[in-house]
Order: C-alpha cells, then structure tokens, then sequence
C-alpha cells in the first residue's frame, strides 16, 4: 500500500509540475481571492487582522476544490482510467498517493497564502507562524476528505459542479477547527483542543479513504 | 458450468445493462488459449462492452462467465484485471508524462524491471520519441505507446479495441506483425475492428456482434 501510495503520488506531482497548473493557475487565483477579500472588508486594518483566519481558509477551500478536479483530470479520460485499472494497483494506496499529491500542493499554495495574509490581511507574523503547524494539519485532512469526495462525484467523468455541493458540507468542520485554532494562534490562547479535533478528522478521512476509495472507484 | 482447460474465455447467455440498456443481451463464446479472434460489427452492436466485460471492466448482469479461470460473478474482478492487456482506442496513459515516464510508471506498478523498457520502446518503435510528452504523439505513436504498456506487462489475454483507428498502412502492418507475434508466443488475443485483418496469414476467427448478440461465427 505504502508503495503504491508512493509511486501515484510521484506520479501525480511530476504532472503538476510539469502541466504548471498549480503555479500559473492555483497560486494566482488563490492570491487573488485573498486581495479581493481584503478589499471587500474595506481599509481598516484590524478588521482585517480578525478576519484573516476564517478567509485563509475559504480562499483554502476555493483552491482545494479546483485542485481536487485537476487531481481527478488526470486520470479523465476513459483509456487512462481503464489502462491503469488493468494495473491492478492496491485502491487504498491510490487514495494515499492521490491524498499525499494533493496535500502536497495545497502546502505550497498555503505558504502562499499565509505569506498573503500577513500582507494583505495583516494578521500578526508570530502568530501566523505559530498557526503554520495545525495549518499543515488542517490542510491534510483537506486534502483526505477531497480525494475521497473526488471519487464519490464521479472523478473524471462526474459533473465539475457536482464536487462543491457534496463536499462543502465535509469541509465546514475543517474549516471552523482551522479558523478557531488559527484564531487561537493569533490570540495567543489555547490550541490543544483544536489540534485533537483537526487530527481526529484527519485520522477519519484517511480511515474511510482507505476503506471506500476502491469501492467508489469501482462503482 | 464447464469448460476445456485449454479455453481461457467462456461466456453462456451473457448480459451486460447499463442504465437499465443492454449492452450485451446473451453472449456465448469460448476462445481458446493462444487463439486470436477478431470481432466486427456496426457501431454500438457491443464489441467494446463485449471486450470490457472479459477484461473485467464492466459487470455481468446475468448469464455466466468465466476468464482466466475467474468467474465473472463471483470472482476478484481486479485480479482478473490485472491478467489481461487493454488497448482503448483512446489515450490510455498521462499525456503530461514523456513516453519513458509512463513506461516507468507502469513497471513499477507492476514490479517490473524498468531496464526492460529500453527493449519495448525499440520494439515499438519509439526510442527516439522516449522523452517527449505522451500528448504531442500523432496518433499512430500513440497507439504503439499503448502497446508498449501491454508488453511491459506481458499478459496472458490481450483485448485490443479497434487498434486499427486512424493508423496508416505501415501503422496497420505493424500491428498485424505484432499480433502475429504475440499469438505464436502463446497469448491470446481478440481484436475488435470495423474491419477484417489485413494479414491473411494470422487466420483470425471472426465474431460478428450486433444488438449486443454473437450472430456471425467465422474461423
């Protein structure tokens, strides 16, 4: 399993690296969605600075949703589907490889955009770094639920608009545990209680991806 | 149901629906190892639903069969799947990754030895496109690439749908050259097409579908 998950997720990152999706596209847009709502809060700057976490995270999801189509993509057509399918590649280790690929690339996208937070939000840098390890956490589980949910609205050849609306219910925990601890970091208070949550989710997703992805893909 | 043990394909009033239209409305066949068969027919009269369900890629809905001693009902369809050689008439591969890239990838999915892989490109004739992306290919290099991904695995049961599309006519002696040789090596092979081989000296029988039946049976 481990090796598959290793070998899919090389796969799918020398992709991204090549096709350049995830810098000219991903990045951008996600920067953008940044500025934008930093202009939409108007000038003043602390009101700024306590929305920072809770927008970080939205533009997060916004990207993690035109990332999880392109995930899904690779595999679109029905030749590679099938072709891989005659690889007989262990289901579960293709979620973990899809899922690691992906967490991968919403890391660099978060850098960014945390990077965009101080900037333009002007959340405090101590406590934009203080958030960065429950961030990289949060992200993960992100990235687990939308690989998973990727699967369950048809992949490649499901509806792009089908993904929003079955997983943006999934995501609303996510998003709430990483806005609060995020918010915690920037207040200096307590973050213990966030990380069990966003750890336990990130545990669940795994265990369900692990469990259901070669059935989904079956199906 | 009962079969010779030399017969690596049975099917008896097989019958794949999707979405409650069939696909296949009572199949009979058996295909006997190291044989090679070609079907033909009409647009939509079932030969790619009829390959699909041998190669384990589609369910059977009722009726028997048996592939590669795996039962279609009860059997692991992935395993089964991972017995038999696909060829789509499509891509069948990541289009962002160079020729050598997808060959690797599939080696190591298989846990070949990717110094294998030199030998296939020359065979296929594609050593000197080995690193250029998969999707600048025409669309005959394509189809060799496709090929090549079959004989890294070297399957016992080769299902090439319609490999003869859009190939010139050297595409189309190569391939018949290199279905000669597969069957001579042992493998069985069937082969759907618009069209009769061009080789009479492959001696191919020829199953003629349509409405989702076998109603043509010519060796």
């Amino acid at each position: 399993m481990i090796r598959t998950a290793l070998l899919v997720a090389a796969k799918d990152l020398r992709i991204e690296r090549r096709s350049r999706v995830l810098l000219w596209q991903v990045v951008p847009f996600g920067v953008m969605g940044l500025v934008l709502s930093g202009l939409a809060l108007g000038p003043t700057h602390a009101g700024h600075s306590s929305a920072g976490p809770g927008l970080f995270y939205l533009v997060m999801v916004l990207v993690a949703l035109l990332m999880i189509n392109r995930s899904r993509a690779v595999e679109g057509s029905t030749g590679t589907r099938t072709s891989v399918a005659t690889l007989g590649l262990d289901p579960a280790g293709v979620f973990l490889g899809k899922a690691l690929a992906l967490a991968v690339e919403l890391w660099i996208t978060g850098a960014v955009l945390l990077a965009g937070a101080v900037l333009v939000l002007h959340t405090a840098l101590v406590g934009t770094l203080q958030a960065v390890p429950s961030v990289v956490v949060i992200l993960a589980a992100l990235a687990a639920s939308g690989t998973l949910y990727g699967a369950l609205s048809g992949g490649g050849e499901g509806p792009a608009t089908l993904l929003p609306v079955l997983s943006l219910p999934a995501f609303a925990p996510l998003l709430i545990a990483g806005e609060r601890s995020f918010s915690a970091a920037l207040r200096g208070g307590a973050l213990w209680q966030w990380w069990v949550i966003s750890i336990v989710a990130l545990a669940a997703y795994l265990a369900l991806g692990i469990l259901l992805y070669g059935v989904l893909e079956d199906s | 149901m009962t079969s010779s043990p030399s017969t690596v394909v049975t099917l008896h009033d097989a019958v794949v629906l999707m979405g409650g239209f069939p696909l296949l409305s009572g199949v009979n066949l058996d295909l006997e190892a190291g044989s090679l068969s070609v079907v033909t027919g009409a647009n939509g009269a079932g030969k790619t639903s009829l390959l699909r369900l041998i190669g384990g890629l589609v369910a059977l809905t009722s009726g028997t069969g048996r592939v590669s001693d795996i039962d279609l009902k009860t059997g692991d369809l992935r395993e089964l799947r991972r017995r038999v050689g696909w060829l789509g008439h499509e891509g069948s591969f990541y289009d962002d990754l160079s020729v050598k890239e997808n060959l690797v990838f599939c080696a190591k999915a298989l846990a070949r030895p990717t110094n294998e892989i030199p030998g296939v490109l020359d065979r296929v004739g594609l050593t000197s496109r080995a690193s250029m992306p998969a999707k600048l290919l025409s669309a005959g290099q394509r189809r060799r690439l496709g090929l090549a991904w079959i004989l890294l695995r070297r399957p016992a049961l080769w299902l090439l749908d319609e490999p003869y599309a859009s190939l010139d006519d050297e595409g189309r002696t190569f391939f018949d050259q290199l279905i000669g040789d597969v069957v001579t090596s042992g493998a069985t092979v069937l082969v759907s097409a618009h069209d009769p081989l061009r080789s009479s000296a492959l001696h191919p029988r020829t199953l003629t579908l349509a409405g989702g039946l076998v109603v043509g049976d010519r060796s």
